[in-house]
């Protein structure tokens, strides 16, 4: 059996909806919801590459490294503010960041 | 060559270009530097506000497509960059008082200014997407500017993690279009989309970009941030929030729903007509409970993003010019109820208790006046600036077919002039308790009679702001 684009987009969806639901189904700890939110970015990048590779266009590719650096910059911010809280909280479980009921 | 791509971005580039010396010269230079910061910052704001009201013919594009310079493009910046300058200039006394006045804020902001600027241009996703994170970033930084606060940091967190999380809706569904259509660039997909209808895969492409685009506009049911963000965030920021961000993801909203899928109305019509009805009664009923006036304006700006999208859902030219005139008004009257909001303290504490507004009315008679205008327009009572704007939006959405919607929509209104009479109710016939004692600064006296008695008289004459909604349309639908 051959890989096709399908399997890739198959994948891609699939780690999409992990990293959703990650972000969503997750009681403990608030480093698992930054592991999610890359999780989703991954996805659309094989998304982005795979689509990319299949019709021979370079946008694609070149997408994925913009969406590559960003995320590494939401990275960076998102530990940032995840420090800040801490100190401020003393503990980074989700169920404590309940300040504020929205 | 680059020359002609460099002239088109030019407004940018210089506020980029500042933005990072204001940075070095904060690092290098011992001494605080803060005030003049944002003063620095706010006044080239003011200038390049005018430079491209004054300067901008025609359209341009840069950068083979990417980036698009066209009346519509003007009239979201002019709006983004003059409100930012009023919010900034209103931050200082606040930000001094908090001791929170270091020139991060301003770089910050001036940043955030870049992406948005860069959103309501982008004729790519990939510029899009580049100018959504350049603001989105900034504005997570500036929600917890406020670091050794338990709240600042916790909107600062959740706004992050909803932010990011529509970036991934948003980024997902690009992918889609991208592999269904071929192409990245606005003009390239709405070619494909005419010529061959929109692609199923294109379609569920179009459903995530139009959701992670309704976490921006705290449409809802994307709207969960809202008022934690608002409550949390020091009140400048909240200010700022309610002002140039809103414009900015309605007016990329709006171009990328007409440049990509102006083939495909019927498709997204029906998204954002649910998104519309939705966020109206939300933010309708939602607000009636809340004590905190922060988190009022919160699902007012949920209520009021929902009459911009009911005028986008029009899917028309009027509707986008309609949607235009209400996002300027509704940002106008925001700088004016921010500036009274910023100045409500007690003995030099910030109060943002909607109770302590009781009886305000004995203790500052004139600003008093000047937040019942700003409520009235707010809850859309004639004869204010906010009657019409409401007035034009319904009027797009039942040319368009949409009469059932216009209907719902002025039962939503009825609904949300609950909270803001109620607030204008306390002012004047409240029961007395310890009165507000917070001295108002020129500058933001100065915004809130502007503010207000631009939707008294704005009804005379709004110095021309439908000729250049609609030009904008026109631009951008024409």
């Amino acid at each position: 059996m051959s890989i096709g684009i399908e399997h890739y987009l198959t994948v891609a969806a699939m780690l999409f909806v992990i990293g959703i639901f990650g972000i969503f189904l997750n009681r403990k700890n608030i480093i698992v919801i930054l592991m999610s939110i890359e999780l989703m970015l991954l996805a659309v990048n094989i998304n982005m590459v795979a689509f990319s590779s299949y019709m021979g266009d370079l946008a694609g590719q070149i997408f994925t490294l913009f969406i590559l650096t960003v995320a590494a910059a939401e990275a960076a911010i998102g530990l940032a503010i995840l420090v800040v809280f801490y100190r401020n909280r003393g503990s980074i479980d989700v169920s404590d960041v309940n300040v504020m009921k929205g | 060559m680059i020359g002609n791509d460099i002239s088109v971005i030019l407004p940018e580039l210089v506020i980029a270009g500042a933005a990072m010396m204001v940075l070095m010269w904060g690092v290098f230079v011992k001494r605080e530097v803060g005030p003049q910061a944002l003063w620095l910052i706010a006044l080239l704001f003011i200038g390049a506000g005018g430079w491209i009201a004054l300067t901008g013919r025609g359209s341009d594009t840069a950068f083979g497509g990417m980036f698009v310079n066209d009346a519509f493009s003007r009239f979201a910046k002019v709006t983004m960059l003059w409100s930012g300058a009023a919010v900034l200039l209103m931050s200082k006394e606040y930000l001094m008082r908090a001791k929170l006045l270091k020139f991060e804020f301003p770089v910050l902001v001036a940043l955030a200014m870049v992406g948005m600027m860069m959103m309501v241009s982008a004729g790519d996703m990939m510029a899009l997407y580049m100018g959504l994170e350049l603001q989105a970033l900034s504005l997570y930084i500036i929600a917890a500017f406020n670091r050794d606060s338990l709240r600042s940091s916790e909107a600062g967190l959740k706004y992050f993690v909803l932010g990011a999380l529509s970036s991934g809706l948003l980024l997902y569904g690009m992918s889609l279009v991208y592999g269904y259509t071929g192409a990245t660039g606005f003009a390239e997909i709405n070619q494909v989309i005419e010529a061959e209808g929109l692609p199923i895969g294109a379609v569920f492409g179009l459903v995530f970009i139009v959701s992670g685009m309704a976490f921006k506009v705290s449409a809802a049911p994307f709207h969960m941030w809202t008022p934690d963000v608002y409550e949390g965030s020091p009140t400048p920021v909240t200010a700022l929030f309610a002002t140039a961000p809103k414009m900015a993801a309605a007016a990329m909203i709006t171009r990328i729903l007409f440049d990509a899928f102006g083939g495909a109305i019927s498709d997204w019509q029906q998204i954002l007509v649910l998104l519309a009805l939705l966020s109206m009664y939300i933010g309708a009923i939602a607000a009636i409970g809340q004590t905190n006036i922060k988190r009022l304006m919160a699902y007012s700006s949920i209520g009021h993003m929902g009459f911009a999208l009911m005028g986008l859902a029009a899917g028309t030219e009027l509707g986008v010019q309609n949607m235009l005139i209400y996002m300027v008004v509704y940002v106008a009257t925001n700088i004016g109820v921010f500036a009274f909001i910023l100045n409500m303290e007690k003995d030099g504490r910030a109060v943002t208790d909607i109770s302590a507004l009781s009886l305000y009315s004995k203790v500052a008679p004139g600003r008093a006046l000047a937040l019942l205008v700003l409520m009235f327009s707010l809850a859309g009572i004639p004869p204010l600036v906010g009657f019409f704007a409401k007035l034009y939006v319904l009027q797009a959405a039942f040319d368009a077919g949409l009469a059932w919607l216009a209907i719902a929509a002025v039962i939503a209104s009825v609904i949300s002039a609950y909270y803001y009479l109620r607030i204008v109710y306390l002012m004047y016939f409240g029961e007395p308790v310890d009165a507000l004692n917070g001295k108002m600064p020129v500058l933001h006296l100065g915004l809130l009679t502007v503010s207000s008695a631009i939707l008294v008289f704005g009804i005379v004459n709004l110095f021309g702001l439908e000729g250049y909604a609609a030009n904008a349309a026109a631009a951008l639908l024409g």
